[in-house]
């Protein structure tokens, strides 16, 4: 890091500065490939796992000048809300450290709350970028499906996996999304599009705007004063001029279901190269190869990882297809829908980011409510639309509060002015947590 | 009662492209263990495959000249199942939207005789779908090593439906496919490098029954005369079971070709449930008539089309057009020397390549395109003869020296004195009355109509002329002679 620090520092004093990013120092979550540094996902399977090539993203940040230091912690493979999932150790909240920081990528948000990177990326599949922005008092954008190249990150769902940025401001969000989204011929996802420059966008007056209110967000098991926050934000922005209505999105309820068993599914397949065969960790055990599998991933996988292969295969299995899988798939499309639909009569959605705010290490056990956390977040991944999560506001006992923005496919310039406005008229982001 | 054997095919063809299947690797057989990777073939955290165009032409073209249905859309979907030649433990490959529908292979089976063409038949195919191939396994005595220089390379993996009923058949099957693959360059099919590989599903039934029997897959059959081995081996296993009133277990065999036995592999309670889902790291190919209109003009004559147009439009002898048509290249360098020497030639022309240039090729282990006789030699050498300027004996010996020199014939006529020494009028024609006296039966039988009764008196008349008569001047004056008689 020091190395590219230096190499840095002499191209600025030469007056060949790359652009905003030369020069500074970010963490990836350590599920984006990085050339001689390690690939562990958090995972006992890849603890001895050093990456040999570089992911879309990081070659893109490595032009900009970016200084690409420290692996940042995650729930285990992606898989969680809490990065209590990790086989390595929690991570705590800046803003409390006997509080989880959210997940999975709980790493790359609680190293830019505590000020030890100016910016960070992270992934999101169910809101992975967002609910840990929220829990941290950050930015955390994850772009639409197909903006970003998936290339080098380790894939957990590869319909729903997505890179993003997480920043102090929005206007920093804009400059590191500008540097990883566009089209790679390495990611057959990655969609043709003109990247526009999303920092420069920021300036140009956009709005007002007509805001929707998914009625469905609203409901049972928000936090108080979470809702209470947000309805402050939407009373911001009317009395910005903007026009603020009640939408449906009717098949929300479906969501998480949806999200279960595609995820897994998608999961179960990706996650089965993880066999101690070519790389990672292979059981010393073992009898056969048989053996070999099983030792070496009964020993890799932490519960929760094994908990949604098992699901996973099993919604794919023979009997079993049509009932879970091809039934998901078309309620996704549903789900989709419902987002398009809202999209004819308003610009973007506005709900909480997340419905509880940080919640102690250890307290939640029941996976299931572990995956209530995402209740405001996965639609939007199964929608593959654009979604940003800025600070809001602080509970009594001082914890961030974020505010979830969902804007239309591949219309970032204007989700991230929308948040820009709300940014502008607040300080939430100026504030950093006492460590 | 009488039971027939229903026979279906699973051939899997190594498509010859530059680079693998999803990611920019080169293919390639015989080199170093694991030099032909990347992190995709590899199965590396974080890699994703992008598909290989040309290897989606040369199923398009393989399913053209297979005249097979090409799909408007086929998606890619993922074989799930774990085992250490597979780098990410699920295979790529086209589960229910295949991008090839139907076709057919002809097949000819062997005549009555040599020279007899044998009957022909079309077996259907059900599909033609591209996939990528796994790395290769070497077991040891304690522990097994793996080299994943083949994983990734895109495999065609053609199926028949069970419509073939004898080993012959599917010999015939596989010679044919094998064949029209080389022909379209789609692949090499060379099966000890693993490029064409056969699987076997064979059951057996009343005959008269429509019910398919209870099938068993032979696999293992490493040469096309292993595959018909196999199979009639097979058949035999099952009647002799039913003979002895046992019931046919389904199952996987593995058939060893040097001992000519089976053993079971896995029965059918084994067998995989593959979780087939479409691979969404992939999006689904549209192929539209410009893209098809574009490899069908690319697409070759087939085998068996230049076969039937080499008899009818060269009046060639069956025998003949069976060693010119299988090689595209010989057939071309036939049609390239006929275009020169007139289609009247053609038999001729067909001969000398047929007998005289593939043996000196075969001599001397050279590729038709390096051979130094091209078309324009052979078609001088038919002239000559033709003429009577050479003998034929003597354009043998020239053929020779044409092929290791490229010297024109006519140059190495002159200089090795093989012209034909002109023969006297006078002299040949009492040679020619010799003949025919010494033979009163040819003569009866010429004088009754049988034209070939000729051929009797000119071997006395070659005799006579010490090999040098010119033979058609030798025709000539027999036919005249006897016309007088």
């Amino acid at each position: 890091a020091l190395g590219q620090a230096a190499a840095s520092d002499a191209r600025r004093t030469a007056g060949q500065a790359r652009g905003p990013l030369d020069g500074i120092p970010m963490g990836l979550k350590d599920v984006i490939a990085v050339t001689g540094q390690p690939l562990t996902a958090s995972s006992k399977m890849l603890a001895n796992f050093v990456s040999p090539y570089d992911a879309t993203v990081t070659t893109r940040l490595k032009q900009a000048g970016a200084v690409l230091w420290g692996r940042l912690n995650c729930d285990e493979f992606a898989m969680g809300s809490s990065t209590e999932n990790s086989a390595f150790h929690p991570t705590g909240n800046p803003w409390d450290t006997t509080r989880v920081p959210g997940g999975s990528s709980g790493g790359s948000s609680a190293a830019l709350a505590a000020g030890e990177a100016i910016a960070t990326l992270g992934s999101d599949t169910g809101g992975s970028i967002r609910q840990p922005a929220a829990l941290c008092g950050v930015v955390g954008l994850k772009p639409t499906y197909g903006l970003v190249s998936r290339y080098g990150l380790v894939a957990f769902a590869s319909s729903l996996d997505q890179i993003g940025p997480f920043a102090r401001t929005v206007e920093d969000a804009a400059i590191v999304l500008g540097a990883i989204a566009g089209h790679d011929e390495r990611d057959s996802t990655s969609f043709k599009t003109p990247i526009p420059d999303y920092r420069s966008q920021l300036g140009a007056k956009r709005g007002p705007w007509k805001l929707g209110i998914p009625k469905e967000y609203f409901g049972e098991g928000l936090d108080p004063e979470i809702g209470a926050a947000t309805q402050k934000a939407i009373a911001f922005y009317e009395a910005q001029g903007c026009e603020i209505r009640e939408v449906s999105l009717p098949h929300t309820q479906y969501c998480l279901d949806t999200y279960y068993i595609i995820a897994t599914a998608e999961a179960s397949s990706n996650l089965a190269r993880y066999d101690g065969i070519r790389y990672g960790h292979r059981s010393k055990n073992a009898k056969d190869i048989v053996d070999l599998y099983y030792q070496s991933r009964a020993e890799g996988f932490g519960a929760e990882v094994k908990r949604r292969i098992i699901l996973g295969t099993y919604v794919l299995s023979s009997g079993y297809y049509d009932a879970f899988y091809l039934r998901a798939q078309k309620v996704r499309t549903l789900i989709r829908q419902d987002f398009l639909n809202a999209y004819k009569e308003v610009d973007a959605l506005i709900t909480p980011t997340s419905p509880v705010p940080a919640f102690k290490i250890g307290e939640k056990t029941d996976p299931l409510a572990l995956y209530l956390c995402d209740i405001y977040t996965i639609g939007v991944n199964l929608a593959g639309l654009p979604g940003i999560s800025v600070p809001c506001g602080f509970t009594k006992s001082g914890l961030p509060i974020g505010l979830q923005l969902i804007g239309q496919p591949f219309q970032e310039a204007n989700l991230l002015a929308i948040a820009n406005e709300y940014e502008r008229g607040h300080e939430w982001h100026l504030k950093t947590p006492n460590l | 009662m009488n039971y027939e054997a229903v026979i279906g095919l699973e051939v899997h063809v190594q498509v010859k492209t530059n680079s693998k299947v999803f990611t920019r690797v080169a293919t390639g057989y015989g080199h170093e263990p694991n030099t032909l990777t990347d992190p995709v073939v590899l199965g590396l955290p974080g890699a994703l495959p992008v598909m290989n165009k040309a290897a989606l032409d040369a199923i398009i073209k393989a399913g053209l000249l297979l005249g097979c249905e090409i799909a408007p859309v086929c998606k890619w979907d993922r074989k799930n199942y774990f085992y250490p030649d597979s780098p990410k433990n699920y295979q790529i490959s086209q589960y229910d939207q295949p991008i090839c529908l139907g076709g057919a292979v002809e097949i000819e089976l062997p005549g009555s005789a040599r020279n007899v063409m044998g009957e022909h038949k079309k077996i259907p195919l059900t599909r033609i779908h591209l996939e990528e191939d796994v790395g290769k396994l070497n077991h040891g005595a304690t522990d097994s090593l793996v080299d994943y220089n083949r994983a990734g390379t895109p495999l065609m993996e053609i199926v028949s439906d069970p419509a073939m009923q004898t080993a012959e058949e599917a010999y015939a099957y596989l010679t044919s496919l094998r064949a029209t693959m080389i022909y379209g360059g789609i692949s090499d099919c060379d099966m000890e490098k693993g490029q064409l590989r056969c699987d076997a599903n064979i059951s057996v039934r009343p005959v008269g029954q429509t019910k398919l029997g209870t099938k068993v897959e032979l696999k293992n059959l490493n040469s096309i005369s292993f595959v018909r081995d196999g199979i009639a081996h097979e058949i035999k296993r099952q009647l002799g079971l039913i003979e002895r009133g046992g019931t046919i277990l389904q199952e996987t065999r593995d058939y060893d070709g040097m001992t000519g036995t089976s053993q079971s592999l896995r029965t059918k309670e084994e067998a995989h449930d593959y979780r087939y889902f479409p691979d969404p790291d992939l999006m689904p190919v549209t192929v539209d008539a410009e893209w098809k209109q574009r490899l069908q003009a690319e697409c070759p004559e087939l085998p068996f089309d230049k076969q039937r147009r080499f008899v009818e439009q060269y009046q060639l002898p069956y025998t003949l057009t069976s060693v010119l048509v299988w090689d595209r290249g010989l057939a071309d360098y036939f049609e390239e020397t006929v275009k020169i020497s007139g289609a009247g030639k053609a038999q001729a022309v067909g001969n000398w390549i047929a007998n005289d240039l593939l043996r000196e090729l075969g001599n001397a282990r050279l590729p038709l395109a390096e051979s130094k006789v091209r078309p324009a030699h052979i078609a001088d050498l038919v002239a000559l003869v033709e003429a009577g300027t050479v003998l034929t004996n003597a354009a043998r010996e020239i053929f020779v020296e044409m092929f290791a020199t490229g010297d024109k014939p006519g140059a190495i006529a002159e200089r090795r004195g093989l012209k034909a020494a002109p023969t006297d009028a006078g002299e040949l024609e009492q040679w020619c009355r010799d003949a025919i006296a010494a033979n009163a039966k040819a003569l009866a039988e010429f004088k009754a109509g049988k034209d070939s009764a000729i051929n009797a008196f000119k071997g006395p008349v070659m005799k006579a002329g010490k090999g040098k008569a010119n033979p058609k001047l030798v025709d000539e004056t027999l036919r005249r002679l006897l016309a007088s008689m």
